[in-house]
């Protein structure tokens, strides 16, 4: 019941926040993602005492004809994600409360629906089910960069939608594909462990083909190479929160994808093109670094250095071992945490100074030393530093990825160094050496901007101090897939 | 069979109404005609087994009676938003007379059972039709597009003509049920122009339904037709033929199937690709709608292409219809009403629109979504079980295609929304609504909406 709760509740909200007017949208919308997030914690304990418990899951008849069911659970993958959602969400929606956007209450109601999207796509046990959650979510942030990004918004934000709806249409195919050859007691069946059964019953052929109709989906949604060309123009016109949903969260329902509706289906066709994949993932990894490098605009090198991590995440779960999927896990709960942060930052930059070219920015530090820590700490989670939240994935990740190839891993530890160049020496350049023009209209930063930077900050350190809570669901989770894999 | 009567009556009703001049009562009548002829449609529905008429030429079967149900419930909204376009001409009898003899036609064409009852559907449907293009007598493009519709039709209909012909040559029958057991009894041994046969009728259908190569007539008979003869011919004759191609070629012609199919695909294809990257290049609404059904039409064909042999095919084309019937029903309404309210045809006086008038944009931008097949609409399971009938066949090159064309299909229903939601108006008065149109639009709406979250009821409501 929690776990149907967890969904209704943004929803139900979201309604509100739909016919509210007036200003009082946003206090709705962060008191809805608080009690949301605490809901969230309550689903953590209770998984805690009992995994099995039955208020973590549930299912009814959606189409009875097409044996459709509304079925969703709670289980280590999707309980991970979960926290990390309803994390997030209040962070963002707080993140808005020095701005005055146009239409208050539609934004908050669509990025609260947004959140009931999300939680559906990571609690979905149905096929059919977890594809329609997999749409939902993109007409909200569809119509967030729309209205209320910036300029030549209309071209980018279509190329960005049509792009996942092609590549989610090709996931429907391969669905359809596997629901076809269910056969539970001469029915056909959406049930996520039949579907399981029904591509592990199919031929090496076959499952190669399953295996492209479905990941290309994901692909898009990461963005792995070469599908990543949507990304960086969408990352930069969306509004700051509108990135921050797209990377901090909706990148994981990719990542998140390939873990649950990938590996344990086709494991065959993973063997024949798990290679091919690994190679792209990493090819970008190397390619995202490079342009990164070479960035202007702050918020653009953020949206290279996000797929250069996402390629290392994405290589180590299609691995496909215990070390790079648990790492997986990690990193992209990591990664949700400290790219919010990132973005956060770029916005504050803009909103201070006017400007987000790398250039024109310098010795801020000397203006705010407090916002000069709180960065260094984001920056430093985001290249993974030990005692960071940071780190715990990106081990992991390469290790995974070294059993699987010393070559590959050769290549994609070069993300460590290439990463601390873009972003060290961005904030070398944004924060240190001479005060340049556009810096000094940098003040003091707001309380909620302080109180959300804090709390991120807080994260990173805590967790990269003691992962281990969320470290052994992780590799319950794992263990899991891999069981389901053989 | 009750219902095709009845409705025939109302047709002979409304002139007579015009000769008494007691035309206020017609629109009620008609209504009333209409519901009756619903509850004389489920009664025979729950009727143990069908009755065949006139020695087998028309027999309602069930899925005869589930389109003619949907015909009848669509015509029935049709006639309560089409009040305005009655009210601005002379002879309204005339005008309701041509609508509801279309009707009876299209009602033959759900239920026959024999050629000759095929081909007198498709011209009773068809001659009023041409009428009614042109009926805004001093609009040169209308006058243009019921000379188009009516000179590229009557080619279509001598064209079925020649086909049933040799179909008759072959066979020796006009009777549906005959031909196919005569197929079944020679195969192998059939002559080589009862194929021919087939595939003229084939070809002819393909003009009916405006398939491309066959399509050249479709958008400048939308464009210049009045914008609610346009609805009418998007919903209730699409409906109708694709009643027709489902009886024809899924049971009576099912067994030539490795004849006709590639051609079929061929066709397929073709209608995707060149009228989903036409209407991508339209700036007339309209004009992107007529396109727009070319690819609706396509995706339909592909249920009989994928030939599966048991309800599933009937199930995806009832589905699809009312999908398709639902949003374009939406989408005509709302450019009815903008052309009443000053504006055109074109995607600039959609211009924000979320401000003229917030609930027409609402319930525009949710046909444009169910059109273009996205969740939770009734347009997405129309697709969805599209694509469950075509992944068994040999034809996957088709459903990928089929996946990209969506893909250009979602920018230009999105440019729609864009504009609606994105861009400013240039006047900024309100957009007003009559009554009727509301309550077509809103019912429309919420039945693309319940159909496309709970999905069950359709399969509930139409058990074969």
């Amino acid at each position: 019941m929690l776990a149907v709760l967890l969904i209704l509740f943004p929803l139900f909200c979201s309604f509100i926040l739909f016919i509210s007017k007036g200003n009082a949208g946003r206090t709705i919308a962060l008191a809805a993602t608080v009690i949301e997030f605490v809901l969230g914690l309550a689903a953590f304990y209770l998984f805690k005492q009992n995994p099995d418990s039955s208020l973590l899951s549930y299912n009814c008849v959606w189409v009875e004809s097409l044996n459709i069911h509304f079925a969703i659970e709670i289980n280590a993958l999707s309980l991970l994600m979960a926290l990390l959602t309803t994390f997030l969400l209040p962070l963002i929606i707080l993140t808005t409360f020095n701005k005055s956007e146009n239409h208050p209450s539609s934004f908050y109601a669509l990025i609260l629906m947004m959140q009931m999207a999300l939680i559906g796509v990571f609690t979905a046990n149905d096929g059919f089910l977890f594809y329609v959650f997999w749409e939902l979510a993109l007409i909200p942030i569809y119509f967030i960069c729309l209205l209320w990004g910036s300029n030549n918004r209309g071209v980018i934000t279509f190329k960005f939608f049509v792009y996942t709806l092609i590549g989610s249409l090709f996931m429907l195919i391969g669905l359809i594909y596997l629901y076809n050859h269910t056969n539970v007691e001469g029915h056909k069946s959406w049930a996520i462990l039949d579907l399981y059964s029904a591509g592990h019953a199919l031929t090496a052929t076959q499952q190669g083909a399953v295996f492209w109709l479905i990941f290309i989906a994901f692909a898009i949604k990461m963005p792995v190479f070469p599908f990543h060309t949507w990304q960086p123009d969408t990352y930069v016109v969306a509004p700051t929160q509108g990135t921050m949903l797209l990377s901090g969260i909706m990148l994981k329902m990719g990542t998140f994808g390939v873990i649950k509706w990938l590996l344990p289906v086709v494991p065959l066709g993973l063997q024949e093109w798990g290679g091919t994949a690994i190679t792209l993932s990493v090819v970008g990894i190397i390619y995202a670094s490079i342009i990164a490098i070479s960035q202007k605009d702050y918020k653009r090198l953020i949206a290279y250095s996000s797929i250069a991590h996402v390629g290392l995440i994405s290589a180590g779960i299609l691995s496909a071992n215990q070390q790079g999927i648990q790492g997986g896990l990690m990193q992209m709960l990591a990664h949700g945490v400290n790219v919010v942060g990132l973005f956060f930052i770029a916005d504050i930059l803009m909103r201070h100074t006017g400007t987000r070219e790398i250039d024109k920015l310098g010795g801020i530090r000397s203006m705010n030393g407090n916002f000069a820590v709180l960065f260094l700490i984001i920056v430093l989670g985001a290249v993974a530093l030990p005692l960071t939240n940071g780190f715990v994935g990106e081990f992991l990740l390469i290790n995974g990825v070294y059993q699987y190839s010393a070559t590959m891993a050769a290549f994609a530890g070069l993300t460590i160094i290439l990463g601390a160049v873009y972003m060290l020496r961005s904030y070398q350049n944004i924060m240190l050496g001479d005060k340049k023009d556009s810096s000094l209209a940098f003040g003091p930063l707001h309380t909620n901007d302080k109180i959300v930077l804090v709390i991120i900050c807080v994260a990173i350190v805590a967790f990269g101090v003691y992962p281990k809570p969320l470290n052994d669901i992780a590799e319950q989770g794992t263990r899991s897939i891999i069981a389901l894999m053989k | 069979m009750k219902g095709l009567l009845i409705i025939s009556a109302l047709g002979l009703l409304a002139m007579l109404a015009e000769i008494f001049k007691v035309k206020k009562i017609i629109l009620p009548l008609t209504l009333i005609g209409i519901i009756a002829a619903l509850i004389a449609n489920y009664f025979e529905w729950n009727a143990t087994m069908s009755i065949s008429y006139f020695d087998n030429m028309i027999v309602f079967d069930r899925p005869a009676l589930a389109f003619s149900a949907i015909i009848l419930c669509t015509a029935f909204f049709w006639f309560i938003m089409a009040n305005d376009y009655f009210h601005e001409d002379t002879n309204v009898a005339d005008h309701y007379s041509l609508v509801l003899f279309a009707l009876v036609g299209a009602l033959m064409l759900t239920a026959f059972k024999n050629m000759t009852t095929l081909f007198l559907g498709v011209e009773i449907l068809s001659i009023p039709l041409y009428v009614l293009a042109a009926s805004k007598k001093g609009d040169i493009k209308s006058n243009e597009a019921g000379f188009k519709y009516l000179i590229m039709g009557s080619f279509a209909s001598a064209v079925l003509l020649f086909g049933i012909a040799l179909i008759y040559g072959a066979t020796g029958s006009f009777d549906i049920q005959t031909i196919s057991n005569y197929m079944a009894n020679n195969e192998g041994n059939l002559p080589k122009f009862f194929h021919v046969g087939v595939i003229f009728m084939l070809i002819a259908f393909c003009f009916k339904v405006s398939a491309a190569p066959f399509h050249f007539w479709a958008p400048d008979v939308y464009e210049g037709s009045p914008t609610l003869i346009t609805a009418l011919m998007s919903t209730v004759v699409k409906t109708a033929a694709f009643a027709a191609i489902f009886k024809l070629f899924l049971l009576a012609f099912a067994l030539s199937s490795p004849v006709w199919s590639s051609i079929l695909a061929l066709i397929i294809a073709l209608s995707l690709i060149i009228s989903n990257f036409t209407a991508a290049t339209q700036s007339s609404v309209k004009r992107m709608l007529a396109y727009s059904s070319i690819s609706h039409a396509a995706f339909m064909l592909m249920v009989v292409l994928a030939n599966v042999r048991n309800n599933s095919s009937l199930d995806a084309l009832i589905y699809y219809s009312l999908a398709y019937c639902g949003g374009s029903i939406i989408a005509f309404a709302v450019l009815h009403v903008m052309s009443n309210n000053g504006g055109d045809d074109s995607f600039g006086s959609f211009n924000g629109l979320s401000k003229r008038n917030p609930m027409l944009a609402f319930f525009m931008a949710l046909a444009m979504l169910s059109l273009a097949g996205i969740p939770i609409t009734a347009g997405f399971f129309g697709k969805y079980f599209v694509f469950t009938n075509m992944i068994g066949t040999p034809y996957k090159w088709l459903l990928i295609l089929a996946v990209l064309t969506s893909g250009v299909g979602v920018y230009y229903y999105m440019k729609v929304i864009i504009a609606m939601y994105f861009k400013n108006a240039e006047i900024d008065s309100a957009v007003e609504i009559k009554m009727p149109i509301k309550f077509t639009i809103i019912v429309a709406g919420l039945v693309t909406l319940i159909v496309g979250i709970v999905p069950g009821i359709v399969a509930q409501l139409f058990k074969f």
